[in-house]
């Protein structure tokens, strides 16, 4: 029963990056309609530039997080003026595409900077443990949910208050009405690009955080956060985080027991699990448990 | 008399495959270029070849499902495997000629389409980009876990393709002509791509192909006017997969060996990256989309040694021959999108138009 409850945790902890990952796809996608492939390259961007800001700059963890955010928002900004600028009005399959050949070309320009090595991040919360009753918890796994916590809450004010909010959701829904009804659509990218960009700098630490270290095969664990915000679906920040607890939990739990108890169905079942049940929930609910549904017209 | 270009009195003559007497004449001599190529270069560039008709097959593939019915597909590597492990089982395991394992390689493929059909029915766009892309880890996992047929993790042998005595990858021995393997290979593809290419041009101007293009540009209003969408789409999926699985078994024959990581996410961007390159919705553009995407990696190759800034170790940091290889085709499928979108078909189509039109091109 404790290892029940252990391996839960540990779920629940896998989850909670998974859910920082999501939020991550969630931003772009409320504002642009677009899922971000080069998401994950931003994340190993945003972590390798904490790592560079800490090991090669000195500066303590609690300035290089803030600063290689800042600086993340500044390359989302860079990317979305130099290109997705260009993009607006045009087929949103071509604009996924965009964020693909990105998302390789940001691979290689981290793996040419810093090789293949694998480094420690240096986040202060390291390997230390405590113990929950006869559950054991890694303290970072409680950062991770802690920064999960704090920024749905903040998108979910900033999506529901804020006018820049107000403006991404409804230049999702319809762009050309929202330039109709005088939304600036472009600053509307450039803000979605940089919070995109900080937010996977937050997402980037903690994946690359105890007990994984910094590497550029990083960047791959966006393709394991995919199920995640599509199950939620893709425009719910609230979908974002039950996907990824809920994801991580059956990945984490799959893994400890599909060896003893299905043994057939051969290795790493645990990494099809999670599309295999985003599918599952696809087809039942074509836009994920708490998308919104698309109203079409002729 | 020759009309002007585009003007036509009859339908059937508007889309016909040879509209003039100028078509036929280049058709003529691309066919002797076709049937001299590999007696002119050498194998190094006929490999090129070689690969870009076997790419080309399985990029017309995905042209038919993206271009033309505008379903979003990032599986397509999945089915270029599912061919690839059928030419392995069966002319490799039970020891079939060609003739039996390349068609049946396409059938198998094309009932998975059918298969992954309704969920495009139920998926719209991105919904069914990912799921396309779940395709992918699914593929990988199962061509790793079945290792009675697929060999496991390592990989196996796919055979050469025979019939009888005629082995097609070895001319020279089965016939007694002075061919080499990449001759030969190029010879027996060449035919296929012809094939591949005419029976998609058809379906493209023929009723299904137009229900694909209605269905791609307005889906409700393709209903409205009678198209059956489920089933075009179904058949759509069904097509695209045929000609992925063939591609894919000919692919395996042609490299003798695959493992489950040679139809990886990367392969099927590949493919997209074809089309997006050669143009979305043409046919004669995924076969210029193959072509760009096989060479420029080869180009790479050949010129990085007189790249000061390129590191000939290929390993730790520093720009290898990979990295440069992957930030062009990087900036490729970027820039094509962004500067082109209609690919090198529309830099085709506005060349031809330009001289055409000469001198009064504006």
């Amino acid at each position: 029963m404790t290892d029940l409850l252990q391996l839960t945790v540990q779920g629940l902890a896998l989850g909670a990056v998974y859910a920082l990952v999501a939020l991550g796809f969630v931003v772009i996608y409320k504002a642009t309609a677009v899922i971000n492939f080069a998401h994950g390259e931003l994340m190993l961007l945003g972590a390798y530039l904490v790592y560079a800001l800490q090991a090669e700059a000195g500066l303590p963890f609690a300035v290089a997080l803030p600063a290689a955010m800042g600086l993340m928002a500044l390359v989302g900004f860079g990317i979305e003026r130099a290109i997705l600028r260009r993009m607006v009005g045009r087929p949103t399959f071509s604009v996924v595409m965009i964020t693909i050949g990105l998302a390789i070309v940001l691979r290689q320009m981290v793996t040419a900077a810093f090789g293949f090595d694998s480094r420690l991040l240096g986040d202060p919360w390291g390997s230390s443990q405590f113990a929950l009753a006869d559950v054991r918890l890694n303290v970072v796994s409680v950062a991770t949910m802690a920064a999960s916590a704090i920024l749905f809450a903040l998108f979910f004010v900033f999506f529901r208050t804020s006018r820049a909010g107000v403006a991404m959701r409804a230049t999702a829904f319809d762009q050309e009405a929202a330039l109709a009804v005088g939304i600036p659509v472009h600053r509307v990218y450039a803000w979605s690009w940089m919070i995109a960009g900080a937010t996977a700098t937050v997402a980037g630490v903690f994946l690359a955080a105890f007990p994984s270290s910094l590497s550029p095969s990083l960047g791959f664990a966006a393709f394991r956060a995919f199920p995640a915000a599509i199950v939620g679906g893709l425009d719910s920040p609230g979908g974002a985080i039950v996907g990824g607890l809920a994801i991580g939990v059956i990945e984490v739990l799959v893994q400890a027991y599909q060896p003893l108890l299905l043994p057939a169905l051969g290795t790493s079942v645990h990494v099809v699990t999670a599309y295999v049940l985003m599918i599952a929930v696809l087809m039942v609910r074509p836009y994920g448990l708490f998308g919104t549904k698309e109203v079409e017209r002729v | 008399m020759s009309r002007p270009a585009g003007l036509h009195t009859r339908y059937d003559e508007e889309i016909a495959l040879l509209r003039n007497r100028a078509d036929r004449i280049w058709l003529a001599l691309l066919a002797v270029i076709l049937v001299a190529t590999p007696f002119a270069i050498d194998d190094f560039w006929l490999s090129v070849l070689t690969f870009t008709a076997i790419s080309a097959i399985g990029a017309i593939g995905l042209n038919l499902l993206t271009g033309y019915t505008g379903q979003v597909s990032l599986g397509h590597a999945f089915f270029l495997g599912l061919g690839a492990y059928t030419a392995a089982y069966l002319g490799g395991d039970l020891g079939l000629p060609v003739l039996v394992w390349l068609p049946a390689a396409g059938i198998l493929g094309a009932l998975a389409g059918v298969l992954i059909g309704p969920f495009a029915l139920r998926l719209k766009g991105l919904y069914l980009a990912i799921v396309t892309l779940g395709l992918v880890f699914l593929g990988e996992y199962l061509f790793s876990n079945l290792r009675s047929i697929t060999g496991g993790p390592q990989g196996r042998a796919i055979p050469s393709p025979r019939i009888g005595g005629l082995n097609f990858a070895d001319l020279g021995a089965s016939l007694g002509l002075p061919f080499d393997r990449e001759q030969s290979f190029f010879l027996f593809v060449v035919p296929i791509l012809v094939v591949a290419v005419v029976a998609a041009k058809n379906v493209v101007r023929s009723r299904p192909g137009r229900a694909f293009q209605a269905i791609r540009d307005r889906e409700i209003a393709a209903s409205i006017i009678g198209v059956d969408v489920a089933r075009y789409k179904v058949a759509a999926f069904a097509l695209s997969s045929f000609y992925a699985a063939v591609a894919g078994a000919l692919l395996g024959s042609y490299v003798r060996h695959v493992t489950p990581g040679s139809f990886d996410l990367f392969v099927s961007i590949q493919f997209v990256a074809m089309i997006i390159v050669g143009g979305v919705g043409t046919v004669y553009g995924s076969v210029f989309g193959a072509l760009f995407i096989v060479l420029i990696p080869r180009l790479v190759e050949q010129v990085s040694p007189l790249l000061p800034f390129v590191d000939p170790s290929g390993s730790g940091a520093g720009v290898t021959v990979f990295t440069l290889n992957q930030i062009i085709f990087g900036v490729l499928i970027v820039g094509f999108l962004v500067a082109e979108p209609a690919g090198l078909a529309g830099i085709w189509a506005r060349l031809r138009t330009y001289f055409r039109s000469w001198p009064f091109s504006y």
